[in-house]
């Protein structure tokens, strides 16, 4: 084991003061922290889950980008996990002297607030969002917004408000972005490469320095909580008052963040976040760009982490079946130890991975379909976006010359107790002609494959009808007919 | 930011009066997180937390209540049940005793309130409440009431019919006869802002409770009663809520209840804070329906005769179950003329959390019973819907006839629901999209489009006429600097501003001369609850009155003073003509002052001409309507029921908008809401009574990413209130919201193209994808059957 300094407090920048905190509960959020220890009550808990945006803050991170400022959600990130950030809320904003910076002023005269309660997390998003494109569409603006919820405008203000923000001020000249030099500067000087170990026993957290010092503390502590994105561990605490303890933190750790290809095949380390991977897969797999708009809001977005998503085995976790379908494969890692195994073999029963203890998911392996395979992911919800999954396909399809089916892999979410490949529904198709008549046998095998539960997402007659349909919607996109086969916010009509 | 400028004298008009577009008094103070909700008050030191145990069972006898470890785990301080509540343990809004503060002796739904655990932190509260253990004798539950039959099944109140003419009759003999029947779901709040209340405890049996409340005199009230001592001893603040929408008309006694037994026992400040899953759990929501109907008609599609039966859910309790039913009733015509008419409500006692008021307090669900009542008569006779609503709306304002009549009876004398539809259907091209919808769905084979244009008359006035009073406290300071104070409350809706506008207007001064401020019983007693949309019509009465009190003694004081008639006595923006000479608003106050003028008003206000007999099921229940009509247009994925609104057009009566900003919001957000309502926000109940949905994970509200693509919002602007309201202007709460009717008819529509649109598709709400999948399915197997 290698010999890492060990730091036991957490430090990072808030607003504009340096902090230092050498008591950390392992569950402490930062939302409580602010709130109830800063008394900056600005931010606001409307859910505690990470889904309504009421609460959302930027951080402030180091990365190969260099510094850069992301929408998350208080209510569900663990102050532990903000060592080395630069964390900025609403009560930072500000214009010229004595005026309001042009985010909130647009949205004052825009009546972008009817009652308040959402609007500094609106307000935040916004900030985020300009800051990185000061003219945005009205698709990035949705976008961007998914993760906030207003009841009472109806949002129309609130994008317009949105459109007009750059007509109060540049973007280049915000004080943030004045400060980026000093405070890149600061955060760099809190890189110190060492461990951030503290408290004992139920109070005890562990920031690991690296991802090589990760893999030897959860060797010698296999029962801690791993925590990554926290988008999911951090309902356990705000929701079930479980007990977490102890705690590693891997968010942006050093090692677990890279994104490579080589020879046809995309390597996405654990923690790498959605956001991250996905500006790289959409671009070289570009049917996973619309399913990453549908996953989460951007807070979570920016928070969760494909790693997270795969290992913590959820039956609707949204990135498993359509990696399945690539073929993806995983690399876990125990100490020093590695293995690397198909995807699929991983997801073992509800809540029982392929996962020995103290072992890890270190990266997910993504070959890139060829170009003449057709791939498809298709995600079915109540409501369109920043919602659960009720049924998720995804289709990768090898046609031979003849025009009959090579192989095909089609895999679901939402359907059974795990991610799961369609076998039936597969075998039906391989060897015959790619056609609507084959498309149709095929489909009366979907009850073969899956029989799917009700519950409050979906009845389970509604989840097996829409899965299949989802093998005709595949078939016709396959057939080059240019008309429309799903209703799309893209366009108006 | 409002940095106070001298005022003009010169000006011709001043800033902010009525009429005009005006920012939001708050907003400033929105978007710096600087505005002060109840959980962001300082707390006084020594606040001490509350967290609920709540039931979970449905429905049962509570053997026994084991709170020993409760009150053994961390930093807790004490746990109150049902006996520490010193007064009555009830908060029945409508004094039916039914409605307890803590349960005593029996459960009834999953999620009441057992015990309140007070502690140091809210989080030491909320873990040790997990700690209980509770043994139950489980009773048989009612958990919906779709099996229910409203002529056996326990209902909690009295219900109400209303009748006209001879319905049964009237259909018996119409050449056409549909019956049939609607599920329509409820919907949840969700206010950003969940329930809270922070009690501070006073000298002797005084209390203040800072409360997140739609009715700060009923919570006064019932707080009192639960603390057992007079009302005068119970003070409620409130400066603003995060979202209210009903939800905290009645929903917010019991936290404050809660909160001032703790505080009064503990002689702390005690702060109650529900958490999502919490409020959405435990506290009442929009009222589910079953909708029975039978209609009767003539091969045109004229309606002859309709009998409705509207059960609702209304939960263990009575709450406002018996007025939320009323309302229904009164809607069930929504703007079209029954000949003959009867319908009856049903409120329904089930084993679920207490239904309550929700914006449109269940007149969208009566008129949502019209609209498919319309549908099904469309149908029939093979007509485009819109033709059947335009053949049987109520006469309009200015040809009134035979067809002037509600089923209660009440005469509708300002019906303009003609010339929006009209103009609407212009505006938003109808039969041309009409036509392209129909090329359109010919050649695509998935995806379908669907129109509908749905109208809306909404009725304004609390029912329970003891309501629609209204009061409000207007102090002139030495510097002409003005207080106001008024019995509505602030919820996001811009009330305070308005009636800020109106005061403005009286006294021809400028907006930021007038103070708004927190509305409390200690200043304007015995206020309604700031709902039924009445908030500007009855506050704004009643500031401008106190304002004109003192503008008339300050014209007495200048004739006076000034030796002129009264009538050369001119308010003038910031400024007072005087004869011939003109004195700064300010001067003139300072004057008054010195001669010992009155500067102070308390003004009143109650709405004139209204009544309601319930008994006879008569009345002239409104003291009017307010118009509007929808058109919307989504693109539906016959695969899997995905749907998109492409387009909505609007177009809303506010009369003489007091601001037209502040109502293209109420518009625009009332829509959007009555849209979630009637599409994705869908609550599911498992078999055990337990809400599944109570968090936004599994409640979808809409996102932006929901609001229709395009989307066209004006307000008439040549309407005016047929009555004398405030300046005019028409109340703008709730009536938008029922706007949202035309995404589900336009869902209807799209799925009713499967079948070459011959089969009424009878669309239940919410119109999920499942749901619109389901009837696609459905209409494709009977157009099978049907050849």
């Amino acid at each position: 084991m290698a010999k890492v300094d060990i730091r036991n407090e957490i430090r990072f920048i808030l607003n504009g003061s340096d902090v230092v905190l050498t008591s950390v509960a392992p569950d402490a959020t930062l939302l409580d922290w602010l709130r109830l220890d800063r008394t900056l009550r600005g931010t606001k808990e409307g859910c505690a889950e990470g889904d309504c945006g009421a609460c959302t803050v930027l951080i402030g991170k180091l990365s190969a980008a260099g510094l850069v400022y992301e929408s998350v959600n208080a209510c569900i990130r663990f102050l532990g996990s903000l060592d080395g950030t630069h964390v900025v809320t609403v009560e930072h904003l500000r214009g010229e002297p004595g005026k309001l910076h042009p985010v909130q002023q647009a949205m004052v005269d825009f009546h972008g607030s009817q009652c308040g309660f959402c609007t500094p997390g609106f307000v935040m998003s916004l900030y985020g969002l300009w800051m990185k494109s000061p003219d945005p569409s009205n698709a990035a603006i949705e976008k961007a917004l998914q993760g906030n919820l207003c009841r009472c405008t109806g949002y129309e203000a609130i994008m317009r408000a949105a459109h007009a923000i750059s007509s109060y001020g540049k973007a280049t000249k915000d004080p943030l972005a004045a400060e980026r030099r000093d405070i890149t500067t600061r955060l760099q000087a809190l890189r110190d490469g060492a461990r951030v170990e503290i408290g004992a026993g139920k109070t005890r957290l562990v920031v690991p320095a690296d991802a090589d010092d990760f893999a030897s503390v959860f060797e010698h502590e296999p029962a801690a909580t791993v925590v990554a994105g926290s988008t999911d561990v951090g309902l356990w605490v705000t929701k079930h008052m479980r007990d977490i303890s102890p705690v590693i933190f891997i968010g942006n750790l050093p090692g677990l963040c890279a994104i490579t290809e080589d020879k046809g095949v995309i390597s996405i380390g654990a923690g790498v976040t959605y956001t991250e991977a996905f500006s790289t897969l959409s671009k070289r797999i570009p049917a996973l760009g619309p399913l990453v708009d549908r996953i989460g809001g951007e807070q979570v977005r920016n928070m969760g982490t494909i790693g997270g998503n795969v290992a913590n085995g959820s039956p609707i976790g949204d990135t498993p079946p359509p990696l399945i379908a690539l073929g993806a494969r995983l690399t876990l890692r125990k100490g020093k130890k590695r293995r690397t195994i198909p995807l699929q073999d991983f997801f073992i029963a509800y809540g029982k991975q392929d996962r020995q203890p103290g072992e890890f998911v270190e990266a997910v392996h993504v070959p890139v379909p060829a170009k003449d395979t057709r791939f498809a992911v298709y995600k079915v919800t109540k409501r369109r976006d920043e919602d659960i999954t009720a049924t998720l396909g995804a289709f990768h399809l090898n046609l031979a010359k003849d025009g009959t089916v090579a192989d095909i892999r089609i895999a679901y979410g939402g359907m059974a107790a795990t991610p799961k490949r369609a076998s039936a529904v597969e075998k039906a198709l391989i060897g015959k002609v790619w056609n609507e008549a084959t498309v149709e046998a095929a489909m009366a095998e979907y009850a073969n494959d899956f029989t799917p539960l009700t519950d409050m997402r979906a009845t389970a007659e509604y989840r097996a009808l829409a899965a299949k349909n989802l093998l005709l919607r595949f078939y016709v996109e396959t057939t080059g007919n240019k008309a429309p086969f799903q209703v799309s916010r893209s366009e108006a009509a | 930011m409002n940095k106070h400028a001298t005022p003009n004298l010169k000006a011709e008009k001043i800033v902010g009066g009525v009429a005009t577009d005006q920012r939001h008094d708050s907003a400033h103070k929105h978007v710096s997180g600087s505005a002060v909700y109840i959980d962001d008050m300082p707390e006084p030191a020594g606040t001490l937390h509350v967290g609920l145990g709540l039931s979970k069972v449905a429905h049962g006898i509570l053997k026994s209540v084991d709170l020993s470890a409760v009150r053994a785990a961390p930093g807790v301080v004490d746990v109150l049940t049902y006996a520490d509540v010193p007064g009555e343990n009830d908060v029945s809004p409508s004094n039916m005793h039914d409605d307890p503060v803590l349960a005593e002796g029996k459960v009834q739904f999953f999620g009441q309130p057992i015990f309140a655990v007070i502690a140091q932190t809210r989080e030491a509260a909320r873990r040790a409440a997990r700690l209980a253990r509770i043994e139950y004798d489980e009773l048989p539950a009612l958990i919906s009431i779709w099996p229910l039959d409203p002529a056996k099944d326990k209902q909690v109140t009295t219900p109400l019919t209303l009748r006209r003419g001879d319905a049964a009759a009237a259909i018996a003999a119409a050449p056409r006869r549909v019956k049939g029947r609607m599920k329509l779901g409820g919907q949840d709040h969700f206010y950003l802002e969940g329930q809270v209340s922070l009690a501070i405890p006073g000298e002797d049996d005084e209390v203040i409770v800072y409360c997140s409340t739609q009715g700060p005199s009923e919570t006064q009230h019932l707080v009192a009663h639960a603390l057992g001592v007079p009302s005068h001893a119970v003070t409620v603040e409130v400066r603003r809520m995060g979202g209210g929408f009903g939800g905290k008309e009645t929903q917010a006694n019991q936290c404050a209840a809660i909160a001032a037994i703790a505080a009064k026992k503990l002689h702390r400040a005690v702060k109650v804070r529900l958490d999502r899953d919490e409020d959405m759990t435990a506290t009442g929501k929009r009222h589910d329906f079953a909708i029975d109907y039978e209609v009767g008609f003539d091969d045109e599609g004229h309606i002859l005769g309709v009998d409705f039966l509207f059960a609702l859910n209304a939960g263990f309790s009575a709450d406002l179950s018996g007025p939320v039913g009323d309302r229904a009733l009164f809607h069930c015509d929504n703007a079209y003329f029954y000949p003959n008419v009867h319908a009856k409500s049903a409120p329904l006692y089930t084993n679920t959390v207490s239904n309550t008021a929700f914006r449109g307090f269940g007149g969208p669900q009566g008129m949502v019973g019209a609209e498919r009542v319309i549908d099904e008569v469309a149908f029939a006779v093979g007509k485009d819907s819109l033709e059947i609503r335009k053949l049987n709306f109520y006469d309009p304002m200015e040809a009134i006839g035979a067809r002037c009549v509600t089923p209660y009876h009440q005469k509708v004398e300002d019906c303009i629901i003609q010339r929006i539809v009209a103009e609407l259907e212009e505006s938003a091209n109808y039969t041309r999209r009409r036509r392209e919808i129909r090329a359109f769905n010919a050649n695509s084979r998935f995806i379908k489009r669907g129109l509908a244009l749905t109208p809306v008359k909404f009725g304004i006035s609390f029912t329970k006429t003891e309501s629609n009073q209204a009061g409000a406290l207007v102090h002139v300071y030495a510097d002409g600097s003005v207080h106001m104070n008024h019995g509505g409350t602030e919820m996001g809706q811009g009330l305070h501003l308005k009636v800020a506008q109106v005061v403005a207007e009286e006294f021809q001064i400028d907006l930021d001369r007038v103070k708004i401020t927190a509305t409390t019983t200690a200043k304007v007693p015995n206020t309604a609850p700031t709902a039924a949309s009445s908030g500007a019509d009855l506050n704004g009465m009643a500031a401008q009155n106190a304002a004109r009190q003192i503008r008339q003694r300050l014209t007495d004081f200048a004739a006076e003073k000034y030796q002129v008639p009264v009538d050369q006595v001119v308010f003038l923006p910031n400024r007072v003509r005087v004869g011939n000479q003109e004195v700064s608003f300010n001067d003139l106050i300072k004057q008054a002052y010195i001669a010992r003028v009155q500067l102070s008003a308390a003004g009143f206000y109650k709405t004139p001409k209204i009544h309601w007999d319930r008994s006879k099921g008569q009345g002239h229940a409104f003291y009017y309507y307010a118009y509007g009509a929808a058109c919307s247009e989504v693109s539906v994925d016959t695969l899997t029921g995905e749907y998109v609104v492409e387009r909505a057009d609007i177009l809303h009566d506010c009369g003489r908008s007091l601001n037209r900003a502040i109502d293209i919001g109420q518009v625009e957000g009332g829509f959007i809401q009555g849209m979630g309502w009637l599409t994705t926000e869908e609550l599911w109940w498992d078999d055990k009574g337990r809400l599944r949905t109570h968090a936004p994970s599994t409640y979808k509200i809409p996102l932006a990413s929901d609001r229709p693509k395009i989307f066209n919002v004006a307000l008439t602007d040549w309407s005016q209130a047929y009555e004398p309201t405030i300046h005019r202007s028409k109340a703008v709460g709730e009536p938008p919201l029922p706007h949202g009717m035309s995404v589900l008819h336009a869902l209807s529509d799209a799925v009713a193209s499967v079948a070459d649109h011959r089969i009424c598709p009878r669309l239940d709400a919410p119109a999920t994808p499942e749901r619109v999948l389901m009837a696609i399915e459905r209409l494709k197997k009977e157009a099978r059957a049907g050849g």
